[in-house]
């Protein structure tokens, strides 16, 4: 049976500072950065107004924020950071050691271009240039599954057979600065929800001794590992990725449970006759539903698949939801400059490779430095991905929607 | 080195250390060992403060031993030796 819930008007940063505090990580350590500031500015009130446990680390840059993150992990905290766009950039190096050293920190990404030209608006360039970080990846609709995503992100960081960094991804602005209805467990039930830190074991030089740093059974963590070793800890990354595949609708289904709310890799909808159907991330997919029911109603067989979890890439689910539709549109919110296509875009053509008969698809650019992207631009994506199935071949597949010629 | 070496599935998650650093002998990176010429040696231990691998023992008779499987041959003994009493010497 669910809980009973308090409806709560948060925005974005102040849904993942709301269910960080119920989860109270042991610390918390981040710099400020638009449009992440309110997530500082809430959870260092919760610090001084003493309703959280959490040693809130005020460090001076991002690169020290995760760097603590790292320290604490290895010590066995729980460690919690945000950050956005050159904030995330300037933690690039930390990001692959704390997916390298297997430390579960937790880490909401408020979604922003990375300057230059500097731009403080939305966009997924920071996170997507983060991407083979081996960090996994949630990316978020609206506030209320930020607020789900910040509680249940730590049981997949944390389960023993996933052990990696998880991002939460929310668009800046659109989500970060939106006041919506949020929907919220009681303290009790979100910290026994995440319960506490586990720990395997490992064969350390001293002997057995769980997988933390410990003055009475010590272990070194993040030695150089060359050319004989390096690889070998690779695969285990990638056998993480793929528990992961595993473990988050487990931990889904589970949460379902005490709050009601199902969530998956993959959101699908109204894609059972679809003709024609939108693939993307983030907060845009709640236009892109809002423009299906409309062409629906017009009698246009429209639908779309949200990509909830974008790392590990949920190919297979992504094969079985596009397989049978005659023409597909991919919704990129960042570039990858030089490449044939948008991250998303090339990623989901490579899981369709395989197939004998493949959808004809094609790459819809949007949003780019938080350029607004609303339901008429989405309708005209829509009439362009009839036109494709219509003719039964793609032309050019890059479509920059928005942008002036 | 012929020895097998662990597949992913033997090492531990996490790339923590297996084995501890006096099991890891880096006496056969360097190309020059230090030999000290005990009749200067003014046993003042200099040489065992300045060793950066802690390669250098002193002995219950005040005298420095250099442990050649940790040795690195960077020769900071010799540069450091106030009386000049260790030269480096290079390995065959
Ligand atoms: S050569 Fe370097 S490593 Fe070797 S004993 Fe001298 S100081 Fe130590
Ligand atoms: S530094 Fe030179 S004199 Fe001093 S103990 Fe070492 S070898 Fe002897």
């Amino acid at each position: 049976m669910s809980a009973k819930q308090i409806l709560m008007g948060l925005n974005g940063d102040e849904s993942v500072a709301y269910a960080t505090k119920q989860v109270n990580p042991d610390i918390v350590a981040a710099y400020p950065i638009t449009p992440q500031t309110i997530i500082v500015e809430k959870y260092s009130e919760y610090v001084a107004d003493g309703e959280v446990d959490s040693e809130f680390v005020a460090v001076e840059s991002e690169h020290s924020a995760l760097s603590s993150c790292v320290g604490a992990s290895a010590a066995g905290a729980r460690a919690f950071t945000a950050t956005a766009a050159n904030g995330l950039a300037l933690m690039w190096e930390i990001t692959f050691i704390a997916s390298g050293l297997r430390l579960p920190i937790v880490m909401a990404i408020v979604n922003r271009s990375v300057g230059g030209p500097i731009n403080i608006h939305n966009d997924h360039s920071d996170s997507m240039g983060a991407r083979d970080s081996g960090w996994i990846q949630i990316h978020c609709e609206n506030s209320q599954e930020v607020y789900d995503a910040s509680i249940t992100a730590w049981r997949m960081a944390e389960h023993p057979d996933v052990l990696l960094p998880v991002m939460v991804c929310l668009d800046g602005f659109t989500l970060s600065h939106t006041m919506e209805n949020v929907l919220t467990l009681p303290d009790k039930v979100v910290s026994d929800f995440v319960g506490e830190r586990e720990f395997i074991t490992v064969e350390g030089h001293m002997g057995e001794t769980e997988l933390r740093l410990n003055p009475e059974v010590p272990l070194t963590f993040g030695p150089v590992d060359l050319q004989d070793y390096y690889f070998e800890h690779k695969l285990h990354q990638i056998e993480a990725m793929k528990q992961a595949f595993k473990v988050i609708p487990e931990i889904d289904a589970e949460y379902a449970k005490v709050s009601g709310r199902s969530y998956d890799l993959l959101h699908p909808y109204r894609m059972e006759d679809a003709e024609v159907a939108l693939l993307g991330l983030g907060s845009t997919m709640g236009t892109v539903r809002h423009t299906v029911d409309q062409l629906r109603d017009e009698g246009v067989k429209a639908g779309l698949v949200k990509m909830r979890v974008f790392r590990p890439f949920p190919s297979s689910e992504l094969v079985d939801a596009l397989k049978d539709i005659p023409a597909v549109g991919v919704l990129d919110k960042s570039l990858s400059l030089g490449a044939p296509g948008g991250p998303l875009y090339e990623e989901t053509k490579a899981a369709l490779y395989h197939l004998p008969k493949k959808p004809l698809i094609a790459n819809y650019i949007h949003g780019l430095g938080g350029r607004d992207t609303g339901p008429q631009l989405i309708r005209g994506v829509f009439e362009s991905l009839l036109e494709i199935k219509d003719k039964g071949e793609v032309g050019d597949p890059m479509n920059y929607v928005g942008a002036r010629p | 080195m012929s020895t097998r070496k662990p597949g992913s599935k033997e090492l531990p998650i996490g790339a923590v250390v297996t084995k501890s650093s006096m099991e890891y002998e880096t006496g056969d990176w360097g190309v020059e060992k230090p030999q000290i010429d005990l009749e200067k040696c003014t046993q003042c231990t200099l040489c065992h403060y300045f060793c950066p691998e802690g390669a250098i023992t002193v002995n219950d008779d005040g005298y420095p031993e250099v442990q050649n499987n940790y040795c690195k041959g960077c020769g900071i003994c010799a540069e450091e030796c106030p009386v000049k009493c260790i030269e480096m010497v290079r390995m065959k």
